[in-house]
C-alpha cells in the first residue's frame, strides 16, 4: 500500500533538552555518554523520581509583543527556535517562498497545560482562572503551535498534533504529504513537551516512573523518567538544499491493542517501521542505525527489543537515549529525529545510557556506549499511548 | 497547487437537538425533531469500554461510526483523522483540580484518557483498525485544518479516510476559558474520486491573508455558537444537507479554505 515518496531535504534542526541548547551541546553529551537527568526538583509537590528538566527557561520571558501567549512550554519553544540559528533559517524561507507557502506543524502532548494547572492552584475568590492567566489560547492543545505561528508570522497551513509520545514524529508525515500535493513548498515540522504536575503525577500513577534514572533496555529497568524538550526541523523539496540530510521515508500505523500498553508481539510497530522502509525504499540492510523508542517501561522494552531483533541483521546499530534526556513525550518524535540527524553528520552511534544488562529480547544490535560508525540510513521509532505508532527514515545526502 | 478534490461518502453529526443527519435536515428544514439521548450511544464500542469510556470518545464514535456505516467501508481499512480544538475538558477540568488539592490521588485511567488522541485510540480499538491514525488541533480552526488535513491524506495516498471533529461542552475554570457550552460531532468519510457510494464532491481551495474573510460574525445567541466546531461547521452542514453551495472555513489564523459542495447529477 505505501508507495515511495521524493525525498525532502532536512536544511534545517536544532534541539534543546536536559542535555543542553542546540546541537553542539547534544553532541558533545552523547558522545563523552553524561546524561541529564536529575532528582525531581519541579513538581509542586513532591515525587520521588528523576526528570529531564531544561536548564534556563524560567530566565527566557517572551518578547513582549506575544506576551498574551507566556506559559513553560511556549518559553521552551521560544528557547528552541533561537538555537543552530533555526530561527534565521526559517524567516529566510519565509522570505524565499512567502509566509503562506510555508506550512507548520508541531507536535506535543502536554501543550501548555502546565499554565492551567497553575491557574487552577490559584483560582480566584470565584473559583475562576486567576486574572493573569485568563488567556483562553494558552489553556488549549493548539497553545504552541499559534503561538510558534505568530512569532515566526507563517501563514500557511498550521496544525497541532496530539498522539502523545508519537506526536513530533508524526509531524514529518503531514509536512511531507503537503509538500507533495503543492499545498506548502516548505514546512517547520517539530514539537514541545515540557514538565507539568499532569504527565509527572499521571505516569505515577500508571506506576510506570522509575525512582531512578531510566535505563532502557536493562533487565533491571523500573520505568520512565520524563524530560521535556523542544526540537525543530525545516522541511523543503531537495533541490533547494542539495547538500542536506533527507527524510527518506516514515511510517505509521496503529496498534488496535490497548490505550496504555503495546501490542504484545509489536503488530504496530513493525507496521510503522514496515511502512518507513516502502516509503524510502530501502531494506532493513541498508540501515545503519536506529534511535529507539526505548522508555524504559517493561513492556515497551521488551516488544521493542524483540522487533529489532528479528527484522535487522548484526550489522545495524540500536539504541535509545531517554536515558540521556528522559522521555520528552510530545517532544520525543523531534528530539530523536534530531539525535538520528546528528548520527548521519557526525558519523557515530549514541549509546544506550544506563543500560549495562540488556533485557534478554535485545539482538546484538544494541549498542551500550557511544561509537564511531558510518551512517547513512538511520531511523527513529516513536510509539505513543493509544497504540499509535511512527517511524522515521533520514539519508545523508548522496555524494 | 492549491486546490484539492474528496468526495464525501459518509457523513455523521450529533448534537443536544439532533443525533444524526436526518435530524439535522429536518431540523433545517423546520420539522420537529427528537433530541437524541445526552449520552452518545458510540454502539461500535463494546458494552464494557462504552461504560469506561470518556464523554469526549463516546461522542467521537458516535459520530464517527455513522459516517462510516453511511459509506459501507471497512473502519479497519480506514485511516482516521481526529480533530478537536480542546480534546477532553472534562478531564482536563479533573485533572487540574486533582493536581492543585491532592495530586497523589490522580486517577490513572483518567490520565491515561487524557491523551488528546484517546477518541482514536478507543476508536481503533474497537473497529481493528491498523491504519494511521492522528489527533489534531488548531484552535478555532480545528474544523477547517481538520478537512484540510482529513483531504491531504486521502489525495496524497490515494484512499478512503475518515475525518472526525468533536468538541464536548466544558466545564470549571477551564470551561470558562473555552467558551464551550454544547457538545458538538460531525464525521465525514472522504474518497479520493468517485465512487457509487459518492453522496458529494468537494473541491476545496486554500485562500491565503483571508484575515477579513475570517472575522466571525456578530453572534446572534444561536445553539451553534456554543461549540467551537458546531459554529465552523454549521454553513458547511446547510450545505450538505442542501447538496449543493459554497462557503469559507478557517483552516488557520489568516488562512481560510473554501469549500465548494456539489453533487453529479
Amino acid at each position: 500500500m505505501s508507495v515511495l515518496i521524493q525525498p525532502l531535504a532536512v536544511s534545517a534542526y536544532t534541539a534543546t533538552s536536559a542535555l543542553g541548547h542546540g546541537l553542539e551541546s547534544h553532541l558533545a553529551a552523547l558522545s563523552t555518554q553524561r546524561g541529564g537527568l536529575r532528582e525531581n526538583d519541579f513538581s509542586s509537590a513532591p515525587l520521588a523520581c528523576w526528570i529531564g528538566r531544561v536548564e534556563g527557561v524560567e530566565d527566557a520571558p517572551l518578547p513582549a509583543a506575544h506576551a498574551a501567549w507566556e506559559c513553560r512550554n511556549n518559553r521552551l519553544a521560544w528557547l528552541g527556535l533561537q538555537q543552530d540559528r533555526f530561527l534565521d533559517r526559517v524567516l529566510d524561507a519565509r522570505q524565499r517562498y512567502g509566509a503562506s507557502r510555508v506550512a507548520l506543524v508541531l507536535g506535543t502532548s502536554t501543550a501548555s497545560i502546565g499554565a492551567t494547572e497553575e491557574g487552577y492552584r490559584h483560582l480566584d475568590d470565584e473559583g475562576r482562572m486567576p486574572p493573569e492567566l485568563r488567556r483562553p489560547p494558552v489553556h488549549a492543545p493548539h497553545s504552541l503551535a499559534g503561538f510558534v505561528a505568530e512569532a515566526l508570522g507563517l501563514e500557511g497551513p498550521c496544525l497541532t498534533v496530539s498522539t502523545a509520545c508519537s506526536s513530533s514524529a508524526k509531524v514529518f508525515a503531514n509536512a511531507e504529504r503537503l509538500i507533495r500535493l503543492g499545498l506548502a513548498d516548505a514546512a517547520v515540522v517539530g514539537g514541545v513537551d515540557t514538565l507539568c504536575d499532569s504527565v509527572l503525577f499521571g505516569f505515577n500513577a500508571l506506576e510506570l516512573v522509575s525512582p531512578e534514572p531510566c535505563r532502557p533496555f536493562d533487565q533491571a529497568r523500573h520505568g520512565i523518567s520524563i524530560g521535556e524538550a523542544a526540537g525543530f526541523a525545516l522541511l523543503e523539496r531537495v533541490n533547494a538544499a542539495p547538500d542536506a540530510p533527507r527524510l527518506l521515508g516514515y511510517g505509521e500505523s496503529s496498534d488496535a491493542h490497548h490505550m496504555s500498553t503495546p501490542h504484545p508481539e509489536g503488530l504496530g510497530a513493525e507496521l510503522a517501521l514496515g511502512d518507513a522502509l516502502a516509503r524510502a525504499g530501502l531494506r532493513a540492510s541498508q540501515v545503519d542505525y536506529i534511535n529507539l523508542h526505548g522508555t524504559a517501561s517493561q513492556k515497551n522494552d521488551e516488544v521493542e527489543a524483540a522487533l529489532v531483533a528479528r527484522a535487522f541483521p548484526a550489522s545495524t546499530r540500536a539504541s535509545s537515549t531517554k536515558g540521556f534526556t528522559g522521555h520528552t513525550l510530545g517532544a520525543a518524535g523531534i528530539l530523536e529525529a534530531v539525535v538520528a540527524l546528528l548520527a548521519i553528520r557526525e558519523n557515530f552511534v549514541p549509546g544506550n545510557l544506563g543500560c549495562t544488562h540488556p533485557d534478554e529480547a535485545c539482538g546484538p544490535q544494541l549498542a551500550l556506549k557511544s561509537e564511531p560508525h558510518t551512517v547513512n540510513v538511520a531511523l527513529s521509532n516513536s510509539f505513543g499511548f493509544g497504540g499509535n505508532n511512527a517511524c522515521l527514515a533520514f539519508g545523508r545526502a548522496p555524494a | 497547487m492549491s486546490t484539492l478534490n474528496v468526495c464525501v461518502e459518509g457523513m455523521g453529526v450529533w448534537s443536544p437537538l439532533a443525533g444524526d443527519f436526518e435530524a439535522l435536515k429536518a431540523m433545517l428544514a423546520g420539522a420537529p425533531t427528537e433530541a437524541p439521548p445526552a449520552r452518545p450511544t458510540a454502539s461500535t464500542l463494546p458494552a464494557n469500554e462504552r461504560r469506561r469510556a470518556p464523554e469526549s470518545v463516546l461522542l467521537a464514535v458516535e459520530v464517527a461510526g455513522q459516517a462510516v456505516a453511511m459509506s459501507g467501508y471497512d473502519a479497519a481499512e480506514l485511516p482516521c483523522v481526529f480533530s478537536s480544538a480542546y480534546g477532553d475538558q472534562l478531564i482536563s477540568d479533573y485533572m487540574c483540580a486533582t493536581l492543585a488539592s491532592a495530586p497523589a490521588e490522580l486517577s490513572p485511567t483518567r490520565f491515561h484518557n487524557s491523551v488528546h488522541n484517546a477518541p482514536a485510540g478507543y476508536w481503533t480499538i474497537a473497529t481493528g483498525c491498523h491504519a494511521t491514525s492522528s489527533a489534531i488541533s488548531a484552535g478555532r480552526a480545528s474544523l477547517g485544518a481538520g478537512l484540510l488535513e482529513a483531504a491531504t491524506l486521502c489525495a496524497a495516498e490515494e484512499r478512503p479516510v475518515l475525518l472526525v471533529c468533536s468538541d464536548i461542552k466544558g466545564n470549571g475554570p477551564l470551561g470558562d476559558m473555552s467558551g464551550t457550552k454544547s457538545s458538538f460531532g460531525i464525521a465525514l468519510v472522504l474518497s479520493p474520486a468517485a465512487t457509487s457510494r459518492t453522496v458529494a464532491q468537494l473541491e476545496l481551495h486554500l485562500v491565503p491573508h483571508a484575515n477579513h474573510a475570517l472575522r466571525p460574525a456578530p453572534a446572534t445567541g444561536a445553539w451553534y455558537e456554543t461549540n467551537p466546531i458546531a459554529a465552523s461547521a454549521w454553513p458547511l452542514m446547510q450545505n450538505l444537507a442542501k447538496g449543493e453551495g459554497e462557503c469559507t472555513l478557517a483552516a488557520a489564523e489568516t488562512l481560510a479554505l473554501r469549500v465548494v459542495l456539489e453533487t453529479s447529477a
